[in-house]
């Protein structure tokens, strides 16, 4: 199942980074990246692979939350179906 | 790919706007679980509700997580105990109120309907029994809601049935007076109830529903109301009915895929989602809120009939093509203590109890939630039933009576409740006594609109 991952909050360095070594880490392939940064206000969102992720979708996110809290940004993972059922008719 | 711009939407919805699926109701039937032995017959019942909602909490908390979409409320609904109590010897019903509180507290559901009676024509056997163990039933247990649906379109209003019911009311909540009379929370009062809501305290799974399903409640009052004050500035009432239409359908479409989703996990069929602006007393999820926003002072100011009509309206237009099956109530709520909007146009005195009632008119439901004064007369409880239940029976809707008399307190006082049901302020009602009116018994026949073959 692919998954979307957004990363919300104030640009700094290293974000991108640390999101995706903790994908990497749990052998989560990224699909897809896009990223926009509107005044100081860093909007990140990714699609990912998470059928071959070698940790739970718990874990993942907890991780990606600990990614959030030290990069001072709020992240969600979210089945993708979410957005297509609300946004694709 | 999907558009970033749609992406952020949802989670603003999510984070900041209040946006949840508030219930997903397992509807289950009791109807084999009937036995002239009442114990035997709770035994049924229990295992039954059991067995069948084992994985209810959980699916509901795995798709939460996964969606990260909040699923607030795992409810259960059962067929109507009047009827299964219906053959057994013994008068004592109320034991079937604790068979279902301690499947509700094994299976971690926080409310259980279906302590019911159908009654809108006539008493069967076991619904006379059931409707005067109810004060008791809802006292004794925590979790057990109630209801009893006293009129219909097709069969009039059965004022017998209302009369009682202004007495069980009453009776409610002087037996759970030490806990701010909540038991008259747990108790509703229908005219035209619909067999598949999943929405309490009104849920009940009728009888011509599969063995069990499972239905959604959407939710989401904050969500349009921040729509309205984001885009909704300057545009004409046309605009208006687009936008909320538009959000309603965001909303729905959610709803529609968790109900899909729970569905195939649970191996139950997927009865309905329910279409319901639902508010919760948090700041922002509120009915009153999005009237406010459209250009009323106030809620309950001349005007807030005609926005409530247009937003019932809207909210229908747009989730009913966001969803394969709709029922329930599908409307907007205006249960008045678990609405922010509405507790402080009540305390500023500018929402009365008459006010309200013409609401109904337009919206989902009917009197949700009001807290009126301790020495209130059952009469009168019975003639605000019958008033809400006429309203509901000429316009072939669904209507409801939720009254809670704070007993001890007067008008302009509070009754806290806390969580969900909120607080409220205790509202006055009308002067002049309409004890004879309701004493008279009988059957109000059924209108016009009931001949439609």
């Amino acid at each position: 199942m692919k998954a979307v991952i957004t990363v919300i909050g104030k640009d700094a360095v290293g974000i991108l980074a640390k999101v995706s070594d903790a994908c990497a880490k749990a052998s989560v392939n990224i699909v897809e990246v896009t990223q926009s940064v509107l005044q100081d206000m860093f909007a990140m969102i990714m699609l990912v692979e998470i059928d071959k992720s070698t940790v739970g979708f718990d874990e993942l996110r907890e991780n990606l939350n600990a990614v959030g809290d030290s990069t001072n940004t709020k992240i969600h993972i979210m089945h993708e179906d979410i957005f297509n059922s609300m946004h694709r008719i | 790919m999907l558009e970033t711009k749609d992406i952020l939407e949802t989670i603003n919805m999510i984070d900041n706007e209040n946006l949840d699926v508030r219930t997903i109701t397992m509807g289950i039937s009791l109807l084999d679980c009937i036995d002239e032995d009442i114990d035997k017959a709770c035994v049924k019942v229990y295992d039954k509700i059991c067995r069948s909602a084992k994985e209810l909490v959980k699916t509901g908390e795995d798709i939460e997580r996964e969606y990260g979409i909040p699923i607030i409320h795992k409810r259960i609904s059962v067929t109507p105990i009047g009827m299964v109590a219906a053959p057994c010897q013994s008068r004592n019903v109320v034991k079937f109120a604790r068979a279902l509180d301690k499947a509700a507290k094994e299976l971690g559901v926080n409310f259980i309907g279906g302590y019911s009676a159908l009654v809108q024509k006539g008493f069967a056997s076991g619904d006379y029994a059931l409707i005067e163990s109810i004060p008791q039933a809802l006292a004794e247990t925590d979790f057990v809601c109630s209801s009893v649906n006293i009129g219909s379109t097709k069969a009039g209003i059965n004022m017998d049935a209302v009369k009682m019911m202004g007495r069980i009311v009453k009776q409610s909540a002087e037996l759970t007076a030490d806990k701010n009379c909540i038991g008259a929370a747990k108790l509703v009062v229908f005219c035209n109830a619909p067999e598949d809501n999943p929405f309490m305290a009104g849920a009940f799974h009728g009888v011509g529903e599969a063995d069990t399903v499972i239905n959604v409640g959407v939710s989401g009052p904050g969500v349009v109301r921040a729509a309205l004050a984001k885009n909704g500035g300057g545009k004409d009432i046309t605009e208006i009915a687009d936008l909320v239409k538009r959000t309603a359908f965001k909303i729905t479409r959610m709803g529609q895929l968790v109900a899909r989703e729970a569905s195939k996990r649970l191996c139950v069929p997927f009865g309905i989602v329910d279409l319901s602006l639902a508010p919760t007393p948090a700041v922002g999820d509120s009915v009153a809120y999005i009237l406010e926003e459209m250009g009323l002072e106030t809620c309950g100011c001349h005007g807030t009939t005609a926005a409530l009509a247009l937003l019932n309206d809207a909210v229908k237009k747009g989730g009913v093509m966001a969803s394969s099956h709709v029922g329930g109530l599908s409307g907007a709520f205006i249960p008045v203590s678990e609405d922010a909007g509405m507790i402080a146009a009540a305390e500023s005195g500018r929402l009365d109890i008459t006010k309200l009632e013409s609401m109904t008119a337009v919206c989902s439901v009917g009197l949700d939630m009001i807290v009126v004064p301790g020495d209130i007369t059952p009469e009168t409880i019975s003639a605000i039933i019958a008033d809400e239940a006429a309203i509901g029976m000429v316009n072939t809707k669904t209507t409801a009576v939720r009254l809670i008399p704070a007993i001890g307190k007067k008008a302009g006082e509070r009754l806290e409740f806390g969580g969900l049901l909120g607080a409220g302020p205790v509202m006055p009602v009308r002067e002049g006594s309409p004890e004879v009116f309701i004493n008279r018994g009988g059957r109000i026949p059924a209108p016009l609109q009931a001949l439609k073959n």
